[in-house]
């Protein structure tokens, strides 16, 4: 049996970033997620904003990967990988002078991380520049470095990449057993395929526990932290032009009014802890938090601009990230505790992770042939009419609309499939077809069409995120 | 860019009627615009009889309906139709563009008829907590699925609202083996006609819960169950009243709105509450020149009030364009 260089156990942000980053040299990888996608676990449900590197206690990675990760997504990545982050900054709102300290704190403690261009600002220049912003705020740190991405292309793109640099890509296994063997190789069994490697990485997200019993280690004390967020219509788009923060609470960043890279703003998230990895429901005391914090901060908020609602779980493992090696099972590294800001750091935990690598003997050598760049993706929604012309004269099935409130075409859809996607989730997150006001309505038979043509399946075998979420249950011929 | 007199933007009843009632007023330049490959609407789904009962004393199914008004209109040589053109932009100054396979393309109309119909309220506008598992549908795309697909959603269903869709889907999914296991209205009485009441619920023995909702919504990767509720006169869940509903499939039908993104894009006042065009008449817009009619303009119950008030929206137009406008 082949025995690979490094075993990644999850596809989440950090599992994706670090298979990238490794994908770079001569190596073999293998990255083995358990969902039938990538991008399904915590990394699929976040708010999605690149944070600056603020807000994080000073000396903790968190501190240090997130203002880093923040450096590599806007620089190199974005660059290489055509990712759709923008930098649209942050504000963290004072509510009367007794915040000001506060304000001044976090501030000093950014600089302190080498976050650039903080600045306090007053009640003027709020009214020029987020003319919906509460009255009531009086000052604002402006954090211009933050910015936002979709955090599920985000994954994509990395995976993408990785894929096209040589990395095997197992979906739908979960790995459910781990050993090591006397010459220190590992054995791993997942969904029903049997692996070997030399060293495991373990980016299982919620269930990191699960793989640090398996490997023999005590688990990490995982606490799942439910979030709860609520997006908006795309016509309220221009409700903030930044995200806009309170003062953070001891536990959370707080109930903030987010701007998406897709356009529909969010409200959110809830920050509560739940013993069940599996809790993602939505609950009305949920809504009712979210909207009385967002509406605090942008009374025009309204219950009936909610066009759809999530929660996600943070996988808190104490108040720090995980990342090192284990030394009671030498060749295994933890990737844990992937809490907020996990998907600003993760580039960053990728690159630290591969100095923990390196130092146990993982031989770094680039790869001539390594290809850093990846096909930007076409969204109709983000381009303007002319280019669309274009587009359509290109290919006319990019005239051929299948989701009508988010503007999604055939085409889209097509490369969406031709790049992985395999479920009708998968298809929303890459297209946002179904992730409009209709939620579905119109699209949902069309895009089984298109994927029982483009993946030979049948109605019947069409899901909406793996095996077990079958759309329809029967078909009469 | 090419000028046309009229340019009606959607082929449902609504825009069919319009179209053949702007020409019988003496519009000749008429340019109809449908997203879908063929005329119809809404109807094509529908195929229970009940259309037709006032407008061609018959009755008729949505589609033998539709097939009325797509015959006159493919007769009319004054009316051009474009299927398969999706409307995307519609300014004040009446310039319409659209997207086809293969072309992007604009025109100018001297009166615009706005005919787009109307979408379903879905779960997350009420909202109804719980997981997002699948098996959670718009009654619509619902009957979309079994009525021109064959596609059979599931085989244990819970019905949420008792408006005449919910009805006639849960019957409709009856006479499919799903075994419905209740509807459930947080009314105290059902906005449903009450021949659909009786013949799509009591001849197939399924439960109507008045005055209750769902609580929340179970199952990680497909349904598996509903909490369900009483709720008071402030529609408030009333303490130990809940019970759970073992189910696969949860079809919603709690409303629609009309569809008027396009309406709104170019400046006409909608109304918040409803998402219809603000207007003191009917079939009116803010803006001079541009109509709205049939679903669009207001939801209606009865597709035969549809067809006879967008006679009236096509007539509008041909007095407005007969005023001289440019
Ligand atoms: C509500 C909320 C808001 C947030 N907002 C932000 C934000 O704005 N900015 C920010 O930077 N961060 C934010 N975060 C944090 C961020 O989402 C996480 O830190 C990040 O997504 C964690 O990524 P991960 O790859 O470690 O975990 P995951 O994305 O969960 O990836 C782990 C993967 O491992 C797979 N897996 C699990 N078990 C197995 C197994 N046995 N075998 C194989 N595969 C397995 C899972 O299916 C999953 O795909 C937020 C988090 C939440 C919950
Ligand atoms: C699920 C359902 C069941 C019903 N059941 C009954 C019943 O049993 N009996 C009864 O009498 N009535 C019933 N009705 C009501 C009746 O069908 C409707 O009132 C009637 O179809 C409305 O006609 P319309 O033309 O306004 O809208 P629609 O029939 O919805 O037509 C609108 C048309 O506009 C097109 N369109 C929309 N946007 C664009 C765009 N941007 N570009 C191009 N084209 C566009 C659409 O494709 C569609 O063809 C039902 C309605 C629904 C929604």
């Amino acid at each position: 049996m082949k025995v690979h260089d490094v075993a990644i156990i999850g596809a989440g942000i950090t599992g994706a970033a670090l298979a990238r980053e490794l994908s770079r040299y001569r190596l073999s990888l293998l990255l083995l997620e358990k969902e039938a996608e990538p991008a399904f676990g915590v990394s699929k449900s976040n708010s999605g904003i690149v944070h600056a590197g603020t807000q994080n206690p000073p000396g903790s990675l968190k501190a240090r990967l997130c203002a880093e990760g923040n450096r590599l997504i806007s620089g190199p990545l974005s660059e290489e990988l055509g990712l759709d982050f923008i930098r649209c900054g942050q504000l963290i709102a004072a509510f009367g002078p007794g915040d000001l300290p506060r304000l001044e704190n976090i501030k000093a403690e950014g600089e302190a991380m080498g976050v650039e261009g903080l600045e306090i600002v007053d009640r003027a220049w709020l009214d020029a520049n987020e003319p919906n912003l509460s009255r009531e705020a009086t000052a604002a740190l402006h954090c211009p470095t933050a910015g936002m991405i979709s955090p599920y292309r985000f994954v994509h793109a990395l995976v993408e990449n990785a894929v096209g640099n040589g990395v095997v890509l197992r979906e739908l296994s979960p790995v459910t057993a781990i050993s090591r063997g006397a010459d220190g190789v590992f054995s791993l069994t997942a969904g029903g395929g049997n692996y070997k490697a030399r060293s495991v990485v373990n980016a299982a997200g919620l269930y990191a526990d699960d793989i640090a019993r398996m490997a023999g280690l005590p688990p990490y004390p995982i606490r799942p932290r439910k979030g709860e967020e609520y997006l908006l219509d795309r016509k309220r788009e221009h409700i903030a032009n930044r995200i806009i923060f309170p003062l953070p609470s001891g536990k959370s960043k707080g109930i903030l009014v987010i701007k998406t890279s897709d356009g529909n703003p969010m409200i959110g998230p809830t920050a509560h802890d739940t013993a069940d990895r599996e809790d993602l429901s939505t609950t009305d005391e949920g809504l009712d938090e979210v909207l009385e914090g967002a509406r605090r901060l942008m009374p025009s908020v309204n219950k009936s601009d909610i066009i759809a609602y999530f929660a996600g779980l943070r996988p808190a493992a104490g108040d720090d990230f995980i990342v090192r090696h284990e030394e009671a099972v030498p060749g295994f590294f933890s990737a844990a505790g992937i809490q907020s800001p996990g998907l600003t750091a993760a580039p960053a935990i990728a690159l630290m992770l591969k100095g923990l690598l390196a130092e146990r003997g993982l031989r770094l050598e680039p790869k001539e042939d390594f290809r850093p760049l990846r096909e930007r993706t076409v969204h109709l929604f983000k381009v303007p009419l002319p280019r669309t012309r274009e587009l359509i004269e290109e290919d006319p099935a990019y005239g051929d609309i299948v989701c009508r409130c988010e503007l999604v075409s055939a085409r889209e859809v097509r490369d969406a499939i031709k790049r992985g996607a395999r479920t009708l989730d998968g298809i929303k997150f890459r297209t946002r077809a179904q992730a409009g006001r209709c939620h579905g309505g119109f699209c949902t038979t069309r895009l089984m069409k298109i994927m029982q043509e483009e993946l030979g399946l049948s109605a019947a075998e069409i899901t909406k995120r793996g095996p077990g979420s079958e759309i329809i249950k029967d078909e009469r011929k | 860019m090419r000028t046309r007199d009229l340019v009606v933007v959607g082929g449902g009843p609504a825009g069919m009627a319009a179209a053949l009632a702007a020409r019988d007023a003496g519009v000749r330049d008429i340019l109809l615009l449908e997203r879908d490959q063929h005329l119809g609407g809404i109807l094509n789904q529908c195929i229970h009889p009940g259309f037709g009962l006032h407008r061609f004393k018959a009755e008729l199914t949505g589609p033998e309906y539709a097939d009325r008004f797509a015959k006159m209109t493919a007769a009319a040589p004054e009316i051009e139709v474009s299927l398969r053109s999706f409307v995307v932009g519609l300014t004040p100054e009446r310039r319409v563009s659209y997207l086809k396979p293969g072309a992007l393309e604009e025109v100018r109309a001297r009166a615009v008829i706005m005919a787009t119909g109307c979408r379903e309220r879905t779960r997350e506008m009420i909202p109804i907590p719980g997981t997002r598992p699948a098996g959670v549908y718009p009654a619509g795309l619902a009957q979309k699925m079994v009525n021109m697909e064959g596609w059979i959603p599931g085989r244990e269903a819970v019905v949420i609202g008792s408006g005449d869709i919910g009805l006639i889907m849960a019957r409709r999914m009856a006479l499919e083996g799903v075994k419905v296991r209740a509807v459930i209205e947080i009314q105290d009485k059902t906005r449903g006609l009450v021949r659909n009441v009786v013949q799509c619920l009591e001849d197939f023995g399924i439960p109507l819960y008045m005055r209750h909702k769902v609580a929340a919504i179970r199952g990680r990767d497909r349904v598996e169950a509903v909490d369900v509720v009483r709720v008071d006169d402030k529609f408030a869940a009333v303490p130990g009243s809940g019970f759970t509903i073992s189910c696969d499939t949860v079809l919603v039908s709690v409303g629609l709105i009309p569809e008027n993104e396009l309406l709104e894009a170019a400046g006409a006042a909608i109304d918040p509450r409803t998402n219809g065009p603000v207007s003191a008449e009917l079939n009116g817009t803010s803006i001079p020149g541009v109509f709205a009619c049939g679903n669009s303009f207001k939801v209606y119950d009865l597709v035969d009030w549809v067809s006879r008030d967008s006679e009236l929206a096509g007539r509008a137009a041909a007095a407005y364009l007969a005023g001289g406008a440019r």
